[in-house]
């Protein structure tokens, strides 16, 4: 439990929450959770929806394993984080049918994915199973955060230069950008350029971080 | 005959996990640093995938699907369990990737040491998962099909990762900017070699 000492937000806690953002991102400086990173950053619109619904699982699960943190076995506690896991993301994929099933059938089996996405369980795994409740939560709404902004800058890029349009608006066409002959790249809505972004946002991160290049 | 042969074609070349999916994207990242190691976790992911896809089309077929359970009684017709899909695969893959660490621990502990903890890794490698929903929602007719996309899924992975092996290994001795070094050249590799792939779009046989 949350030592009873500490603030809610002392300097510690917010570095839980903050660190995950730039320097010890999930997504360019741990490796985790790259597939569904690339994957649905087609657009802006899924990749928001994914976004909130990593942050949903993230957290609760976070919260969830590190109350329960002392009474896992260890031998079992992969097969028991993945059912945690699991229920809630079986949770989200319901409401998402539910609300928002348009996005829902475009994510298709994303949605599910995110029971193997390596943020979550590797987030449990290196934390949450160590860590008090308050603390827990506040990394996993770090790293969602963090794993957010990347999904959310991927997919900016990749539909601006791609199909010209931001959530759908046709931005390009309003500033009036075609008729002086701009053309849309079409080699941003494949797969292989979200590999390529990802590649350029890691090298701006380390050329402005330096501690982080690998020898 | 010859719609396997497509679907073993489509799945190992057009449909690659790697680079049309990025499936498995932190396993093919993190092991593929030598290509001995690399051939190693290819081999598991083949086997995995080709064990799971045939299991979980079984238990998609008679246990999970609107009205599968039939077999049973005729008034579960309106039964529909397909919401408990997500929970259920991870169930059949997890004790699967237990059964294969056992295994290898048994027959090979030097490739046992060397897999080390990316072993019990392959339980949340979403190529695993990732097969088996893909499997759930193209809807393979048989179980024929199912194992020959699970098998050709696999065999797609193992090129990817060892060709990026391969590649790692050579690009120690050029001379990359130090930003891009290790992670962000691996990246740019990867999708420079996803349009290579691109290539076998609309093969058909």
């Amino acid at each position: 439990m949350r030592d009873k000492k500490e603030a809610l937000f002392s300097k510690k806690n917010r570095k839980l929450l903050i660190d995950p953002l730039n320097d010890n991102n999930p997504v360019t400086t741990q490796v985790l959770g790259i597939c569904s990173a690339l994957a649905i950053t087609v657009q802006l619109k899924p990749a928001v929806v994914m976004a909130i619904s990593v942050l949903v699982v993230m957290s609760v699960a976070n919260v969830v394993v590190s109350l329960m943190r002392n009474l896992i076995p260890s031998r079992i506690r992969i097969i028991v984080q993945l059912v945690v896991i699991a229920a809630l993301v079986i949770l989200v994929d319901q409401v998402l049918k539910a609300f928002v099933y348009d996005v829902s059938k475009e994510l298709s089996v994303f949605v599910g994915l995110i029971i193997t996405n390596c943020i979550i369980m590797g987030r449990l795994e290196a934390f949450a199973l160590g860590n008090g409740v308050w603390k827990s939560f506040l990394d996993g709404l770090g790293n969602a955060f963090g794993y957010g902004w990347i999904l959310i800058a991927v997919a900016f890029f990749r539909e601006l230069l791609g199909a010209g349009t931001l959530f759908g608006y046709p931005v390009i066409e309003k500033l009036g950008l075609y008729e002086i002959g701009y053309e849309n790249n079409g080699m941003m809505i494949l797969p292989p350029m979200a590999l390529v972004t990802v590649g350029i946002i890691i090298w701006i991160q380390r050329m402005k971080n330096r501690d982080l290049i690998e020898s | 005959m010859e719609e396997l042969v497509n679907i073993f074609i489509q799945s190992i070349f057009i449909d690659n996990m790697v680079f049309a999916y990025f499936l498995g994207m932190c396993s093919y990242l993190a092991v593929s640093k030598t290509v001995k190691t690399s051939v190693g976790m290819g081999f598991a992911v083949i086997f995995v995938l080709g064990f799971t896809v045939p299991i979980n089309f079984l238990l998609e077929k008679f246990v999970l699907k609107s009205g599968a359970l039939t077999w049973i009684d005729d008034s579960f017709i309106d039964i529909d369990l397909s919401f408990l899909s997500f929970i259920m695969f991870i169930a059949i893959i997890a004790s699967m990737v237990q059964l294969v660490e056992m295994i290898v621990e048994k027959i090979s502990p030097a490739l046992y040491g060397s897999l080390g903890i990316f072993l019990p890794l392959i339980a949340v490698n979403c190529a695993i998962l990732g097969g088996s929903l893909f499997m759930q929602e193209r809807a393979y007719n048989n179980i024929t099909e199912a194992t020959v996309f699970g098998l050709g899924s696999g065999i797609g992975w193992f090129l990817a990762i060892v060709a990026i092996a391969a590649i790692r290994e050579k690009i120690r001795y050029s001379h990359v900017p130090a930003p891009l070094r290790g992670l962000g050249i691996t990246f740019i590799i990867t999708g420079l070699m996803g349009i290579g792939f691109m290539s076998f779009m609309g093969i058909k046989l």
